[in-house]
């Protein structure tokens, strides 16, 4: 872990630019305006990225397993716990860095056009910059404590940035529910950290990535088993897996360059990168990797099927963002670290594209979200229908494209990994059969056949700017040729990707499967993914008449689907009924009885005492005599008595 | 003074001292105060004090009462149906009052300390009590008392007038 | 002819200072107040006279003097104060002048 560790003095520009970014829009954005924020906002992102850039050729100018470190000051020294600011760019942060500063930078300018017309600009890349340094802190910590610091500071932008249009109340819950099942994840996370420091031997620990790796192997079994559970419990809540999934598709109240950047490429990818970036503890537990793999698989199944339902754009991309997320978590479940990353990696660029093309979509219906009143965009957005395009092929595995290379290194792996098994293959195989359908599905209702819009938002359909369009088509460049680097074993140069990330996530056993396999398989999940294309088109173009009766056919199953396995419905029966029947009797008998009743009846005896004695005070001067008198007596009886 | 003599104009004094508090009237109040000083004068006399024996006739009864009596005819006073205090802060003063008076009595006045009568039997010295004698001790001893009640004096006239005045609308 | 002790004229004070002051406590009518702190103030004279006569000596009577101009004055002051009572609240009875009362 620590070879050929280089101290730089650098690192610490790349969170830094954002900061700058968020103090300039929050104290001088209003007054300057828009045309001030717009350049600076993404010019601090952009700034940190081509640092990035630089980092990243010097670090491939290092021996293989080298690492750039800066390590600023002492963070907390209590005792045997020395923990640091430290930032470190080695492989695996060092591609973070690039995905959250590269894509970041053609979020925020996509969102100049986007939020164009929005009275709290200022405030908007405000929150955004904050997410931008909040993510970079996170993957440029060197150790556990500062990665929960980058953690909770995407957590919070997360909410600020879904519920940024608050004065609705749909968006201000939507941001509360994240924030809520993210703390209930958190709380696993901070568990597990403190397991792990209690169990990491004597002397002084700094918790930092190599420390954690010099002294793994010495925590028995049970014990990294339940600390890697733990953490990840962390993970299902920030990455959107089951059972913590819930807060996702809510989410979708946000903009959607945030729901694309936060919600699809950086922020729930975060829950992947550290469970990547602890590959060495997991890896000793092989319960936890079955219960992540598992757990990833069902996630990417279960998502997929209620994504197949849904009306409203953004809800089918979410869905497909927890879906995809699971298919992360099944790569790093069997042992395939790297295979995760690399489609952390695919899934930013496709992803982003369709959740910023969806975007271009709703603006140019001035708003419209719901597809069944879309439809035959094609002609009127050519360039968003292209890039969208490009994004539904790449996510749906079509060869060529860079979702074809991760997914299919992953379903590999899944197949025949150690840790892997056909059952988990067959689930992810289904699961992208179900995918290409909705996706397809998708682009469809959207970009096909007639449009179904009412006239006077069919007048006012419009391509985007082009701050909005040209992001899509560098993210669609990126999408064709993003997933070239990590060919499958025979092809011309390899897995260039795995090879680059081996230093770091040595833990994970790859499968070697011969090329005879690897050919089937790939040959399986193409004809699923044909096959999805092939029964969308059906029912949604040849013949559109078709989902309704199929609809009618099977009522019960069609209305479970529709109300999302009536989760949500779940929870707040089980949860947040009891909490807040909780909290109501807390705030009644306790704070408002109790407490109040106890200041309250102070000041009550306070004053029903002095209304007793100031009756005294009978503003007659002849009862004041008389007192005086009885004064006078009664110093006069103690003398006399002495 | 023989005890005779003493004892009438005790008695005298304590009767028109309680009709001072007790009657009715106002008009009938200060007429009865009236009679009070001047018993106490006479007693002066008995005590060779005679300066202060007339000044109590021409100050106290014919200054003081005759502005009582001014006020009370101005503010036209009838006698009023609620003279009185209510029973029982009646009943508190005049226990209070004669617990006070005999306490005073037996701590103050009674022992022995006192000395017997025989300074009240002794012939003071000449000119003793007489305008001379009081000037002398006035003008030496108590100059700067004498000098500041003048002052006094002039507040008091000055807090008079200006207490009193009508105000101008 | 025996001499009257002085604990005979002493008595006496006390007896009218106690008078005065019943009087000051059980009356309503502010004047006959007033009058009653005048009472209490000559029972006061009477006592320094008697002293004054004892001791042989004129101070006594120079205080006399002294508290008989004093209370002129405050009986000044005193009865202006009554008239702009009067003129204010039509009454001068010391139950009605309750302001400071809670």
């Amino acid at each position: 872990m620590h070879a050929h560790a280089t101290p730089v003095a650098f690192l610490w520009l790349i969170p830094a630019l954002p900061v700058l970014g968020v103090l300039f829009n929050l104290f001088l954005g209003e007054r300057l305006g828009k045309r001030a924020v717009s350049l600076v906002a993404p010019a601090v992102v952009g700034g940190a990225f081509v640092i990035g850039c630089y980092a990243f050729t010097l670090l491939l100018g290092l021996p293989h397993g080298g690492s750039l470190d800066q390590h600023l000051w002492p963070w907390i020294t209590a005792g045997t716990l020395q923990v640091d600011v430290a930032f470190r760019i080695d492989a695996l942060s060092g591609v973070m860095v690039l995905i959250v500063t590269g894509v970041g930078f053609l979020i925020h300018l996509y969102s100049v056009g986007y939020m164009h017309d929005d009275p709290s600009f200022a405030r908007f890349f405000t929150y955004l910059n904050l997410f931008t340094f909040a993510m970079l802190v996170l993957v440029l910590g060197d150790n556990l404590p500062l990665l929960f610091v980058g953690w909770e500071g995407v957590g919070l932008c997360s909410y600020l940035l879904i519920g940024f249009w608050f004065d609705k109340d749909v968006n201000a819950s939507a941001g509360k529910k994240a924030f809520v099942v993210n703390r209930v994840g958190d709380l696993g996370f901070l568990f597990g950290i403190f397991l792990l420091f209690w169990h990491l031997g004597p002397g002084a620990h700094s918790l930092s990535f190599g420390d954690i790796a010099a002294h793994a192997k010495e925590i028995p079994l049970d014990t990294v088993t339940l600390i890697t559970l733990l953490l990840f419990v962390g993970a299902t809540g920030k990455s959107a897996q089951l059972p913590l999934y819930v807060w996702l598709p809510d989410a979708m109240a946000g903009p959607t360059p945030v729901s694309a950047l936060i919600h699809a490429a950086t922020m729930v990818t975060a829950g992947v990168y550290m469970i990547a970036r602890l590959n060495f503890l997991f890896i000793l537990s092989p319960t936890t990797m079955a219960v992540v793999a598992t757990v990833g698989g069902l996630t990417a199944l279960f998502a997929a099927t209620i994504g197949l339902m849904q009306t409203d754009i953004k809800k089918v991309l979410a869905y497909s963002t927890v879906s995809q997320l699971g298919y992360m978590f099944l790569g790093v479940g069997v042992g395939a670290f790297s295979a995760g990353i690399f489609h952390l990696m695919t899934h930013a660029f496709f992803k982003g594209l369709l959740f910023l093309g969806s975007g271009s979509v709703i603006h140019g219906m001035g708003g419209e979200q719901d597809m069944r009143k879309m439809g035959g965009l094609r002609t009127h957005q050519p360039i968003t229908f292209a890039t969208f395009l490009i994004g539904t092929l790449a996510i749906t595995g079509i060869p060529g494209l860079a979702g074809f290379f991760s997914k299919d290194e992953i379903l590999a792996q899944a197949y025949g990994s150690p840790l892997g098994n056909k059952g988990l293959w067959l689930v992810g195989v289904i699961a992208a059969g179900l995918t290409s359908f909705y996706m397809f599905r998708l682009l469809f209702l959207t970009f096909f056949g007639e449009s179904r819009a009412d006239e006077h938002t069919k007048h006012h359909i419009h391509e985007s700017p082009a701050t909005m369009t040209l992001p899509l088509i560098v993210l669609a460049a990126l999408s064709i040729i993003g997933g070239y680097v990590g060919l499958p074993a025979h092809w011309l140069w390899g897995n260039r990707f795995e090879a680059f990330l081996e230093p770091v996530l040595a833990g994970g056993e790859a499968a070697h499967l011969s090329a005879g396999v690897e050919y089937a398989l790939m040959g399986a999940s193409v004809l699923v993914a044909l096959i999805g294309l092939s029964v969308a088109y059906v029912m949604y173009i040849a013949r559109p008449a078709l989902p309704r009766t199929m609809a009618e056919a099977l009522p019960g199953v069609y209305d479970l689907i529709l109300n999302k396995y009536y989760v949500d419905e779940l929870y707040d029966l089980l949860f947040v009924r009891s909490t807040v029947a909780v909290s109501n009797w807390l705030w009644q008998a306790w704070d408002a009885g109790l407490i109040d009743g106890l200041v309250n009846g102070t000041a009550a005896v306070m004053g029903g005492n002095s209304r007793l004695w100031r009756r005294l005070q009978t503003g007659n001067v002849q009862h004041y005599a008389v007192s005086m008198l009885l004064g006078a007596m009664a110093i006069l009886a103690y003398y006399a008595w002495r | 003074m023989n005890p005779l003599l003493f004892g009438i104009l005790a008695l005298l004094m304590i009767a028109s001292a309680l009709g001072v508090v007790l009657l009715h009237s106002p008009v009938r109040s200060a007429l009865s105060l009236v009679m009070t000083l001047f018993l106490l004068a006479v007693t002066f006399l008995f005590l060779d004090a005679y300066l202060v024996a007339a000044l109590q006739v021409v100050v106290y009864a014919g200054a003081i009462m005759v502005l009582f009596l001014f006020v009370i005819m101005l503010l036209n006073l009838q006698a009023d149906p609620q003279g009185m205090a209510k029973v029982g802060v009646r009943f508190a003063a005049v226990l209070l009052a004669s617990l006070f008076l005999l306490a005073a009595v037996r701590f103050f006045v009674a022992p022995a300390a006192l000395g017997s009568g025989t300074g009240m039997g002794g012939t003071p010295p000449a000119g003793f009590g007489s305008v001379e004698a009081v000037a002398e001790r006035l003008f030496t001893h108590s100059l700067f008392a004498f000098e500041v009640t003048s002052v006094l004096l002039l507040v008091a006239i000055i807090g008079a007038v200006v207490l009193a005045k009508r105000k101008l609308v | 002819m025996t001499v009257v002790p002085i604990t005979w004229y002493l008595i006496l004070g006390a007896i009218l200072f106690t008078i005065g002051a019943v009087g000051v406590l059980i009356r309503r009518n502010v004047i006959v107040i007033f009058m009653s702190i005048e009472l209490m103030l000559n029972a006061v004279n009477l006592v320094f006279v008697a002293f004054s006569r004892q001791l042989h000596s004129m101070d006594g009577q120079v205080a006399v003097f002294f508290v008989m101009t004093v209370a002129a004055a405050e009986a000044a002051v005193g009865l202006a104060v009554i008239i702009a009572m009067f003129r204010n609240r039509e009454t001068i009875n010391a139950d009605e002048l309750s302001l400071l009362r809670w």
